[in-house]
C-alpha cells in the first residue's frame, strides 16, 4: 500500500508541531522516521494512523483519501513503544482481539481465529505461550506479542512507534535483525520512529531525518551520511565538527586566512567535516590547534582538538589519525579536511 | 508446574533475618491495638449471645420480624451499593477524563458524605423525598421516603465516595495507549470500555462495591429518619438492635448482631477471595 502524505500540517494550542510536511511512502518499503525528541516523527506516525488528525494537508493510502477515515477504519498495525498490551488478557485473547470485535458479518468463526493466533504466535516465534498473561513475559516477547497483535487485522500498513525504545540494547539489537527479516518476509508497508540514528541507519529503506516539525532529508543511508543536505543533518547523523568559515575567490578562509580546501559559492558559512575524513598536514595553510586528549579506539586515535579563537572560548574539534601519527598532549597538530561541505548563509 | 518431589520441610520461623527491622515491634502493636479496638469488642458480643443457647439463638434468628429486618438490611445495602457501582464510575470517570471549571468543587463535594452527620443528611433526604417534599411530589403516588426506596437513597448517598475513592486512583493510571491500541485494532468506543477498559478496572469496582454495601449493611444514622421504620416492611435490622436494647433484651441485641457480623464477614471474604484471585491471575496486584 503506497501512502502519500500532502502538505501535512499540525497545530497544538497553536504550536505548530508539523509544519508543511510531504511525503512518499512506496508499497513495501521500510521507512524510518528519525529525528530528536519534539522533531514531529511521533506526531507525523500518530497521524498516518489516524490517531490524530491533521489541521491541514492529506494523506492518502493508494488513491483513497484515509483523512475522512477513522482510525478503526482505516486498517493500520500501530506497535506503542510500551506495547499497550492489554493485561488482563492472555497473549493469545490479546492476539485474538482485532478479529473478535470485528462485526458478525466480517468476524471469522472461533476455530478460524484460533487458527490464525496460533499462526501468528509461530511467526513472531512465541509458541507455546498463548496462555501466559503479558506480566508473565520479558519486555523483547511483550514487544513480539504486540507486533503479533497488530499483525492479526492482516493490517494495509504497519506503523511502529519507537519499537525498540524500551528494551536492553542485546535485545534490541536482535529484533532489530528479527524485523528487518520479518519485513522482507511479509512485505508490509511499514513505518518506524526512532531516535536511534543507527537503528534508523541499519533498518532501512529510506531514512526521514525531522527536525522542528520539518522533514530535512528523505534518502538512504549513504544518502544521509555522505550526502546530507543541511547542516541539521551533517551534525544530526554520525560525527562531525563545524567551523564558521568565509569563501572568498574560490578559497575557505578560517579567522581570515585561507586553510588549503576550495569553496563554490562565495560568502560566510559554516563548514562541516566528519573525524575520518581528515588528513595531517604539514603546510602553512591549514587548520592548527592543541592536542587536548587523545584515545585509542580500535584501530585508529580519536584526538580532540582546540582551535584557539582570539581571547573566546575555543572552537573544539575531533579528528581521527592514524595510530603511528606523532601526537602529544598539548602540542600543535595541523590537518586539513579531505572531505567536507560548506553551507553558504545566504 | 513441577514441585520438587522431596521439598525440604519449611521451618516457619517468627523471626528471621531482615533488612527492614521493627517486625516484632510493629506486628505486636498491630495486634494489641486489633484487639483492643476490633477483637475483644467482638469477642464480648459473641460471649452475650453464646449465653442464649443454641435453642434460643435459633428462635431469635428465624423469627420472622428478625428475618425480615436483615432482608430488608443486606437486600437495600446490596441495591444501594449496586447503583453506586454504576453512577460512582460515571463521576470517577467524569473527575479523571475531563478538564472543566468546578472540577476541584465536584471533587471536594464526593467527600461530602464522609463529612455530614448521617442523621442531617437523613432529615435534609427525608424531607426532600417525602411525598409533600421537593422532589417525592413528583413522584406521587409512588412513595420514596417511608418505604425501602427510601432506605436504598439514604444508602446511595452514604456510599457513593467509597466507590469514587477506590476507583478513581486506578482510572488516572490506564494507560491511554492501551485505548488508543484498541482503536488501531479495530474495537469501537462501546466495545474498547466494555472489554479493555472495565476488567481493567474490575478489582477497583469491586473493593468498592465492597466498602460502600459494608457501609450500607451498618448505616444507622441516616436510615431511621427516612425508612419510616415500620416493622416488617422498612426496619432495619440495626434499628432492630437498638429496639431490643430499650427493651433490656441484651441478649436478644447481641443476637441480631452476631448474624449481622456472619453474613457480612462471610460476603467480604468471599469478595476478597476474588480479588486475590483475579490479582493473581493478572499480576496488578
Amino acid at each position: 500500500m503506497e501512502v502519500t502524505i500532502n502538505n501535512i500540517r499540525k497545530e497544538f494550542d497553536r504550536f505548530a508541531a508539523l509544519n508543511d510536511v510531504s511525503l512518499t511512502i512506496g508499497s513495501g518499503e521500510l521507512i524510518a522516521l528519525l529525528g530528536p525528541s519534539g522533531s514531529g516523527k511521533t506526531t507525523l506516525l500518530r497521524l498516518i494512523a489516524g490517531l490524530d488528525f491533521p489541521t491541514s494537508g492529506r494523506i492518502l493510502f493508494g488513491d483513497e483519501d484515509a483523512s475522512r477515515h477513522t482510525v478503526q477504519e482505516r486498517n493500520v498495525g500501530f506497535v506503542f513503544q510500551h506495547y499497550a498490551l492489554f493485561r488482563h488478557m492472555t497473549v493469545a485473547e490479546n492476539i485474538g482481539f482485532g478479529l473478535r470485535v470485528r462485526p458478525a458479518k466480517s468476524r471469522p468463526p472461533k476455530s478460524e481465529i484460533r487458527r490464525r493466533v496460533s499462526e501468528l504466535l509461530e511467526m513472531v516465534q512465541l509458541g507455546g505461550l498463548e496462555k501466559r498473561y503479558p506480566n508473565q513475559l520479558s519486555g523483547g516477547q511483550r514487544q513480539r506479542v504486540a507486533l503479533a497483535r497488530a499483525m492479526a487485522i492482516e493490517p494495509r500498513i504497519l506503523l511502529l512507534d519507537e519499537p525498540f525504545g524500551a528494551l536492553d540494547a542485546k535485545v534490541r539489537k536482535e529484533l532489530r535483525r528479527w524485523l528487518r527479516e520479518f519485513h522482507d518476509r511479509t512485505g508490509h508497508t511499514t513505518v518506524f520512529v526512532t531516535h536511534d540514528q543507527e537503528e534508523a541507519l541499519e533498518l532501512a529503506d529510506r531514512v526521514v531525518v525531522m527536525s522542528q516539525g520539518r522533514i530535512e532529508q528523505v534518502g538512504s543511508a549513504d544518502d544521509v551520511y555522505d550526502r546530507p543536505g543541511s547542516p541539521f543533518v551533517f551534525s544530526f547523523i554520525g560525527e562531525s565538527s563545524e567551523l564558521p568559515v568565509e569563501v572568498k575567490g574560490g578559497t575557505v578562509l578560517f579567522q581570515g586566512e585561507p586553510i588549503g580546501i576550495a569553496g563554490e559559492r562565495d560568502g560566510a558559512g559554516e563548514l562541516f567535516f566528519r573525524p575520518e575524513d581528515v588528513a595531517l598536514v604539514d603546510a602553512p595553510d591549514a587548520l592548527s590547534g592543541k592536542v587536548t586528549t587523545s584515545r585509542r579506539l580500535a584501530g585508529t586515535r580519536i584526538v580532540e582538538v582546540d582551535i584557539a579563537n582570539n581571547g573566546h572560548a575555543p572552537y573544539h574539534v575531533e579528528i581521527e589519525v592514524p595510530l603511528h601519527a606523532p601526537v602529544e598532549l598539548g602540542a600543535d597538530i595541523r590537518f586539513r579536511p579531505s572531505r567536507w561541505k560548506i553551507f553558504t548563509k545566504s | 508446574m513441577t514441585e520438587p518431589a522431596a521439598a525440604a520441610p519449611v521451618r516457619w520461623r517468627l523471626k528471621q533475618p531482615s533488612i527492614i527491622p521493627g517486625f516484632g515491634l510493629t506486628l505486636g502493636f498491630s495486634l494489641a491495638y486489633l484487639s483492643l479496638i476490633i477483637l475483644i469488642p467482638v469477642a464480648g458480643l459473641i460471649w452475650r449471645t453464646a449465653e442464649l443457647g443454641p435453642a434460643g439463638f435459633l428462635a431469635i434468628a428465624t423469627d420472622d420480624r428478625t428475618v425480615r429486618a436483615l432482608i430488608v438490611s443486606f437486600g437495600t445495602a446490596f441495591a444501594a451499593a449496586l447503583i453506586n457501582v454504576v453512577f460512582g464510575l460515571i463521576v470517577a470517570w467524569v473527575l479523571t477524563r475531563y478538564r472543566f471549571p468546578g472540577r476541584r468543587l465536584v471533587d471536594a463535594m464526593v467527600d461530602l458524605p464522609f463529612a455530614l452527620p448521617t442523621a442531617v443528611a437523613g432529615i435534609a433526604l427525608a424531607a426532600l423525598y417525602a411525598p409533600q417534599g421537593w422532589i417525592g411530589q413528583y413522584f406521587m403516588p409512588f412513595r420514596i421516603a417511608f418505604t425501602p426506596y427510601g432506605i436504598v437513597v439514604a444508602l446511595v448517598f452514604i456510599g457513593l465516595p467509597f466507590v469514587v475513592r477506590t476507583v478513581q486512583p486506578v482510572m488516572e493510571e490506564i494507560d491511554r495507549e492501551v485505548e488508543e491500541a484498541a482503536a488501531t485494532l479495530g474495537a469501537n468506543r462501546f466495545q474498547t470500555i466494555t472489554r479493555v477498559i472495565l476488567p481493567g478496572l474490575a478489582p477497583a469496582i469491586l473493593t468498592g462495591f465492597a466498602l460502600a454495601f459494608a457501609r450500607g449493611v451498618g448505616e444507622y444514622g441516616s436510615v431511621i429518619f427516612i425508612a419510616g421504620n415500620i416493622p416488617y416492611v422498612s426496619e432495619i435490622a440495626p434499628l432492630l438492635i437498638v429496639i431490643r436494647l430499650e427493651e433490656f433484651n441484651y441478649s436478644g441485641a447481641t443476637a441480631i448482631a452476631t448474624i449481622m457480623l456472619l453474613i457480612s464477614f462471610v460476603m467480604l471474604f468471599v469478595i476478597n477471595l476474588i480479588q486475590a484471585w483475579s490479582r493473581k491471575r493478572y499480576g496488578n496486584g
